[in-house]
């Protein structure tokens, strides 16, 4: 482990290939609808060689690169969680018997995942998700399951997006750790390679069905000066540091109002969150009435619904949501799970449809903690 | 929380069934039912700690526990109808099977209360949930100080265990205060809101520690008479309510600022939440 | 029997006065004492007198149009009923009855208000009592008004 090889494009089809034989559904980058998505691949043909992202605030759009890259974008609308923890999922289903009931379990056999193309972003987003739903008091089984189950084929960046700030949080773009296999694309002119470093045992098992060379010292270098390149073109910022008592502090700032004016509550932000975990559940029944599945989807805390008790939501308002959201995922998070509950993945902004901006937002409220802040007293 | 086992721990969304073995008309639109494992015995728990309860094809709803943890084989529940799930719980009868997942989340400090004076202050079906630890504590009287019961209801045909009251008025340990929002003339009791009692009960503020249950207003006025009384924040326990789906700190719902009520509470210090209960809609 | 002076020092409302303070007000106040059932004073009579309790309760009336009376509020040994007294039109605004027998010091609230007049440091120290119960009344008034235990 910690061994660097290098392999040719064609290793690449090589690695996909085995990965299959090892009775792993492959889940990779692959264009559809105007945007890279994460979803089955059988052959790298799948891969989205020559595309490459534009993202702005509120902006999504693919261009055509000048070479064949297969990871030259950053990332899309998918994350990964929706393999590992499924948008919707039956818990359990229960069934009236005689004279009483009985309860069977609902997790789906869960198909063995390789994941190819983790960014160094995604996979902090996963360490997240791992804190979440593993190391409380009450294990969710069924993550647990196929975390376990999952291979991590990381990619390094070779570039970064325009609303990517995985510097400003300490996530990226270099891979760190937490893989099986990282790539890095080592593409000019002369050569279209991938230097693979080994991560895990179960990564060095499977390299031995990929073709492969050790790596040599101008392999390593391209690769420190792709990863390089990709954190000098970061996109955007975010200050850290005293952060979450700012935001802690400001829960009657004035700028909640003023994003609530512009927030539709249309929750794309928490869907395309690779690390937002929220869930409700709802119960299916069939039509005798004698079957009801208990079915758990994720959901947004943008929905009045959310903080329903019976009388009213507590978060009515706009701003009382959004405040929710990005206190939870700056400040909040760091108290429940000893880290902060984003990545810089930029997707929130990106995906936008009125284009807020999580680092704006956030640095106006601590930049001007007191300044804005409104009187809040219970007068006589 | 007892700390579960991750290697070995079951899915903790598995309901386990039981069995309606009693119901009990409390008022109008409450009921207690006590619940009867199909199999096994309940397990044990804590005054304070809450079930998850399902109604099968309607959904779950938090419920706390309100009978004796140390006495009866059941788990004793006492529910309002307010919507869906609540409605279909009070509906059940004798012999209607249901889901429980439980117990979850903190409970009563009974055995950290033991020496001080305790002050209980229940609003309407706030009662319910302080009821395992008022049972404890007269149980175990001789372990506290002075005892205070306040109890504050929206009229007095809406007086929740108004029996047990009564029974409880009759020791000569126990200082009890009941109050009504409004009522008609023929009432002879107090009228005025719960935290009106707490200026004319006898405890000793440095010393006395207060469990708080009823709605959150009614919390937040307790909460303040009580600070003016002299109590600290720290010696005042609130059982606090949000919506919940989990009730295992998965699903987000609960969150009350940085805490999640269904693990960290619901029974939590008005030190550590007071700053979040002024802020509106948080 | 105790004099007046000492049962009015007696009352928490009045700890801390100054003895001066007091004679003026033992000047307008007078021992009352009402049976079980009998009203200290009706909504609309004027307010010329408020009590303080000593024993017993009072329940607070009110009697919407059309409807039975309702109990808003019952009062207790230590406390005060009526605060009328102190505005313009001097009238009261309820009914309050004695829950049981109830021994009380009823002041003169003309002369009171006189004594105040002439005594602003007088008037304050009232104003610096008065004002606090008020509002915590007030509170208390609100909490009722969301009626928190009902159905939403
Ligand atoms: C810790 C805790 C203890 C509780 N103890 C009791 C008790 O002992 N007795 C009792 O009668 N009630 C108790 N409740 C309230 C009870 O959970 C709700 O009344 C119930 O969930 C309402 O669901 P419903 O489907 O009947 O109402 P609906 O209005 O149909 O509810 C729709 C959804 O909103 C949510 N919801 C609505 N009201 C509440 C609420 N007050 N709290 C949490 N979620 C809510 C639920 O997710 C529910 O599925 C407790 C709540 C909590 C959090
Ligand atoms: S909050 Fe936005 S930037 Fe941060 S991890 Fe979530 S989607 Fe990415
Ligand atoms: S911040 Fe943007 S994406 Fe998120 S809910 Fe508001 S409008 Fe939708
Ligand atoms: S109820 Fe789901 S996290 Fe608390």
């Amino acid at each position: 482990m910690g061994t660097n090889v290098t392999i040719a494009r064609d290793g690449l089809q090589a690695l996909i290939e085995a990965l299959r034989a090892d009775g792993r559904e492959v889940i990779g980058p692959t264009v559809r609808e105007g945007a890279i998505i994460y979803d089955a691949i059988r052959d790298i043909a799948d891969l989205p060689a020559g595309w490459t992202d534009r993202q702005e605030a509120g902006r999504y759009g693919l261009e055509q690169r000048a070479d064949g890259a297969l990871f030259g974008y950053t990332v899309g609308p998918h994350a990964w969680k929706q393999f590992l923890f499924p948008a919707r999922e039956t818990l359990w289903t229960m069934r009236r018997t005689g004279d009483g009931a009985e309860v069977t379990d609902g997790a789906t056999p869960a198909s063995r995942h390789a994941f190819i193309g983790v960014r160094s972003c995604e996979l902090h987003a996963i360490a997240i998700q791992d804190k979440v739903f593993v190391s409380g008091p009450y294990p969710d089984t069924n993550y647990r399951a196929r975390r376990a189950d999952a291979f991590i084929v990381a990619v390094n960046c070779g570039q970064a997006g325009n609303t990517c700030f995985c510097v400003s949080m300490r996530t990226g773009p270099k891979v760190e750790g937490g893989f099986d296999l990282s790539l890095t694309e080592l593409l000019d002119d002369t050569r279209h390679d991938f230097l693979i470093a080994i991560g895990s045992e179960a990564g060095a098992a499977i390299m031995q069905h990929v073709p492969h060379r050790p790596a040599t010292a101008a392999d390593l270098s391209a690769a420190d000066s792709a990863v390089a390149r990709a954190a000098a073109g970061i996109g955007r910022h975010l200050q850290t540091e005293g952060l979450k008592q700012a935001l802690q502090a400001a829960p009657e700032h004035r700028r909640w109002d003023e994003v609530a004016a512009r927030c539709l509550t249309c929750g794309n932000c928490t869907m395309v969150c690779p690390t937002c975990f929220c869930t409700t559940v709802r119960d299916h029944t069939d039509l005798a009435g004698n079957t009801a599945r208990r079915v758990r989807e994720w959901d947004s805390c943008f929905t009045l619904d959310f903080s329903y008790i019976h009388g009213g939501s507590v978060r009515h308002a706009p701003r009382a949501r959004y405040r929710q959201w990005l206190t939870h995922k700056l400040a909040n998070w760091i108290d429940q799970f000893g880290t902060s509950g984003c990545v810089g993945c930029g997707r929130c902004i990106t995906w936008c449809p009125v284009g807020i901006d999580i680092t704006e937002e956030a640095a106006a409220i601590a930049n001007a903690p007191a300044a804005a802040r409104e009187a809040h007293h219970e007068g006589a | 929380m007892a700390a579960t086992d991750p290697a070995v721990a079951a899915d903790p969304f598995l309901p386990a069934l039981y069995r309606v073995a009693r119901t009990r008309r409390e008022l109008a639109d409450t009921v207690t039912l006590e619940l009867l494992p199909l199999e096994g015995v309940r397990p044990d728990f804590a005054p304070g700690q809450f079930n998850m309860l399902y109604a099968f094809g309607v959904g779950e709803a938090a419920i706390s526990i309100s009978g004796d943890a140390a006495e009866g084989a059941a788990f004793v529940h006492t529910v309002r109808n307010v919507g869906a799930v609540s409605g279909a719980l009070a509906r059940m009868r004798p012999g209607a099977t249901l889901g429980l997942r439980g117990p979850f989340g903190t409970g009563w400090p009974v055995a950290a209360a033991e020496g001080a004076d305790v002050v209980i202050v229940a609003g309407g079906l706030g009662l319910a949930p302080l009821r395992p630890a008022i049972r404890h504590i007269l149980n175990h009287r001789r372990r506290y100080g002075r005892v205070v019961l306040l109890f504050g209801s929206r009229n007095p045909g809406e007086m929740l265990f108004r029996r047990e009251l009564e029974r409880w008025r009759q020791r000569l340990d126990v200082e009890i205060g009941v109050t009504v929002d409004h009522a008609d003339p023929s009432w002879r009791g107090n009228v005025g809101v719960v935290p009106s009692l707490i200026r004319h009960a006898s405890f000793d503020p440095h010393e006395a520690v207060a469990f708080v249950c009823g709605p959150e207003v009614m919390m937040r006025f307790t909460a303040t008479a009580l600070l003016a009384a002299g109590m600290g924040g720290e010696r005042i326990w609130l059982s606090m309510e949000r919506n919940m789906k989990c009730a295992i700190g998965l699903c987000g719902h609960c969150q009350f600022g940085p805490t999640f009520i269904c693990k960290d509470g619901p029974v939590m210090r008005h030190d550590v939440i007071g700053g979040l209960l002024s802020v509106r809609e948080i | 029997m105790k004099g007046l002076d000492a049962i009015l020092e007696e009352h928490p409302f009045f700890a801390g006065f100054a003895p001066p303070h007091m004679q003026l007000i033992a000047g307008c106040a007078r021992n009352r004492r009402f049976d079980e059932g009998e009203y200290l004073f009706h909504e609309g009579d004027p307010a010329d007198e408020f009590f303080l309790i000593r024993h017993g309760r009072v329940a607070l009336d009110i009697t919407p149009p059309g409807r039975d009376p309702i109990v808003f509020e019952t009062l207790g040994p230590g406390e005060i009923v009526g605060a009328s007294w102190l505005v313009p039109p001097y009238r009261w605004m309820f009914d309050a009855r004695a829950l049981e027998v109830v021994r009380a010091i009823g002041i003169d609230a003309a002369c009171l208000r006189g004594k105040c007049d002439a005594d602003h440091d007088l008037g304050y120290q009232m104003m610096m009592r008065f004002l606090p119960i008020l509002v915590k009344r007030l509170h208390a008034t609100r909490l009722q008004i969301l009626d928190v235990y009902g159905r939403h």
